[in-house]
């Protein structure tokens, strides 16, 4: 009798199994091309998780109302299909392996971070999926010889090394010294090494080279390193939790120091949080809305931005503006391919050459976007208090003059 | 290695005021939990995210325009009665079992948590602005936020009412009567459930102090609680339940140890090293205990 029922159980596990993979996605429906995304919703990234999101389906809703890809003489729409990582790199290899082998999809767009774009990687190199990511950054990405990645940022050992070059610019062409903090995460280590090349490049000196833990919410010990020793420039690097850190320490230490250069400023809303004591921050960023690149689908990053707050409510973070470039690379790439060949559409990718309202697009042999310079903002904030992200370099782009060196906290 | 703490005394005297007025922090959550463990025998896992959730309410109270350093008053209010719908559900079914189970289930309680806080604060690292300034001392070569003086003096206070409300209060007597012996105190007429859930109660509410001071002094974030309960959980184990005084020595000590280790071995061995002298006064002790034991025989 218990055989019975657990035979039986089986086969209806069989038929449905059956049944829902005769349903499920395939790589072009109708006039649908299928993308898919692991994309963290909920757990530690799901902030910038949502970002990302944000960006992919604003991007996907502009292409589709402007005509949507035409390959073949045909119009097809995008469509996404997400699921939730959980912020937990495994849980993203294994929902990529479902997508692929599961719901069928033969194009995929990238997870939020560094690390889940690592677990996700190998399995859609494995399936041959071209894959276009626009947030993992990390230099050990593109250096694997991954054939079927392709990266619209910048890579993360070019982010903070402009600020060392406008340190020795300021200081007339002689080296600086500098003091590095650096969270112990791919990311963070890889913005390090950008760092330390450009001291190395500039003849300049690190004094003080700090490691920040995972769980860091104190970094007085650097910071008192740092007033001891005096150097020209501090860089710091741990996710938003090490930019709000650093902010508020150094002001309630009155922490004297010509630069302050950091990452995820943009995320951490610095001046939102700390108001004034925010002010004279660089800050790296893949994008600004004021840089003037165009394209035909969002004009420039000011009407982005503009759309952007109008349809999700707040002032677009980088990561949300390249996301929705992905997606343009994505329909120009179908285009030139003009086919859904897994193969055609990649070597149309590693073929792009393209400028979008994000910044130019043009991939390396390892897949990684060579086009596009980082920019460094200042935070300046006017006498009332408000404050606003101006982009100071690279000269070409930019909208303010950089204040250096930053007054010291007595005279503030 | 770094000894530069030791080259510049300013950075020494530095290193120990941060520590000392760290530790006082860590010693009122550490206090929360030697009461509970003392009392009702539950070595609580989810003392960290106790404390963040209580950091949260802080600055919630912060975001709506309430200073929040106010945060010290209603956090504990609220926090006390989570700690006793916490009990309520699970902790009154695991308080006689053994120490193994309770450990999985506030373990359980805790992963519950991050999670929860993750879902419904966001993953983002938030911080509560006091706006209270800077103390220098010494021509200005050691700094002090007030917030940090702030946070020490208050949990000192709420220390002391602790301890005076221990002694003299009804339900302190109790308590205190509850963890000598329960058996005897239920004879006497103690009603034992009740006093669970008021030290439960008590320990949620100190961990919202702390909580409230933290997200005034540092940042918070759904997952940071670990690092708390590591440093309380040591915190006890080198005082030894039932003893006040000790653990807001070693409280202070482990905050000086901690800097100090910060300086010398880098920020990212901060708490390998708390986890490293854990486990060295763990074989200690046991050491202590087997030679005593040789001594019985």
């Amino acid at each position: 009798m218990k055989i019975k029922r657990i035979i039986l159980s089986f086969i209806s596990a069989v038929v449905i199994l059956f049944s829902t993979s005769v349903v499920s996605f395939a790589k072009v429906v109708g006039d649908k091309i299928v993308l898919g995304a692991a994309i963290s919703l909920t757990g530690k990234y799901s902030s910038n998780g949502v970002h990302t999101q944000n960006g992919y389906n604003m991007a996907v809703d502009r292409i589709n109302s402007m005509g949507g890809v035409k390959v073949g003489g045909k119009t097809y729409k995008f469509e996404i299909i997400y699921y939730d990582d959980e912020s937990n790199p495994k849980r993203a290899a294994q929902l990529a392996e479902r997508l692929i082998s599961q719901d069928g999809v033969e194009f995929m767009l990238g997870p939020y971070s560094s690390g889940l774009t690592k677990a996700i990687a190998p399995v859609t190199e494995k399936y041959g999926v071209p894959m276009v990511e626009a947030n993992g950054a990390s230099r050990s990405l593109f250096t694997k010889g991954y054939k079927y990645l392709f990266a619209v940022l910048a890579p993360a050992n070019l982010y903070l090394d402009v600020a060392i070059d406008l340190a020795v610019e300021k200081n007339n062409g002689k080296p600086v010294t500098v003091a590095m903090a650096f969270e112990q995460d791919a990311f963070s280590q890889d913005v390090r090494l950008g760092v330390l090349d450009a001291i190395k490049r500039t003849g300049s000196k690190k004094v003080i080279d700090d490691k920040l833990p995972k769980e860091l919410n104190d970094m007085a010990a650097t910071l008192v390193k740092v007033k001891q020793m005096k150097p020209d420039v501090l860089v710091v690097s741990g996710h938003t939790k090490g930019a709000l850190t650093a902010i508020r320490q150094i002001a309630e230490m009155k922490v004297d120091v010509p630069m302050l250069a950091m990452t995820h400023c943009d995320a951490a809303k610095l001046s939102k949080q700390h108001g004034k004591n925010s002010q004279y921050a660089l800050c790296a960023s893949q994008w600004h809305k004021t840089l003037t690149y165009k394209d035909n689908f969002f004009k420039d990053g000011m009407k982005y931005a503009a759309d952007f707050e109008k349809e999700f409510g707040y002032d677009p973070p980088y990561q949300s503006a390249e996301s929705s470039a992905a997606l343009l690379v994505f329909k120009d790439a179908f285009e030139r391919a003009n086919s859904f060949d897994q193969k055609k559409v990649r070597d149309a990718l590693a073929a792009t050459n393209m400028q979008t309202f994000y910044g130019n697009i043009k991939f390396a042999e390892g897949g990684q976007n060579v086009d596009k310079p980082m920019v460094l903002f200042q935070v300046m904030c006017d006498g009332s208090g408000k404050c606003e992200n101006k982009v100071v370099a690279p000269t070409k782009w930019a909208s303010a003059k950089l204040i250096h060196p930053i007054p010291k906290w007595s005279e503030r | 290695m770094d000894f530069m703490v030791f080259q510049y005394p300013m950075i020494t005297v530095q290193a120990c005021l941060d520590g000392l007025l760290l530790g006082i922090l860590f010693a009122l959550i550490a206090y929360g939990m030697a009461l509970q463990w003392g009392v009702m025998n539950i070595i609580n896992i989810a003392q960290g995210d106790l404390v963040i959730l209580g950091g949260y309410i802080a600055y919630f109270m912060y975001l709506y325009g309430i200073h929040p350093a106010w945060g010290v008053i209603v956090s504990p209010i609220i926090m006390y009665f989570i700690g006793v719908g916490i009990y309520k559900l699970v902790i009154n079914k695991v308080v006689d079992r053994d120490l193994f189970i309770s450990i999985l289930a506030t373990f359980g309680i805790s992963i519950l948590f991050m999670q929860l806080m993750n879902f419904a604060f966001g993953a983002d690292v938030v911080l509560a602005n006091s706006g209270y300034g800077t103390t220098m001392l010494f021509d200005n070569n050691v700094t002090l936020p007030n917030s940090k003086i702030f946070s020490a003096v208050i949990s000192i206070v709420f220390a002391i009412g602790l301890v005076i409300y221990m002694k003299k209060s009804k339900l302190g007597r109790a308590i205190r009567a509850t963890a000598q012996n329960s058996r005897a105190a239920k004879i006497l007429g103690v009603d034992t459930e009740k006093v669970y859930a008021a030290t439960f109660g008590i320990n949620a509410a100190l961990c919202g102090v702390a909580g409230a001071l933290i997200s005034i002094t540092f940042t918070i974030h759904p997952y940071m609680g670990l690092p708390y309960t590591i440093r309380s959980f040591m915190i006890v184990i080198v005082a030894g339940l039932g003893n006040l005084p000790g653990v807001a020595m070693s409280g202070m000590g482990l905050g000086v140890f901690e800097e100090f280790a910060d300086y010398i071995l880098g920020t990212e061995f901060r708490i390998g090293a708390v986890f490293l002298l854990l486990v060295l006064i763990l074989v200690y002790r046991r050491f202590k205990l087997s030679r005593k034991r040789e001594y019985l025989k």
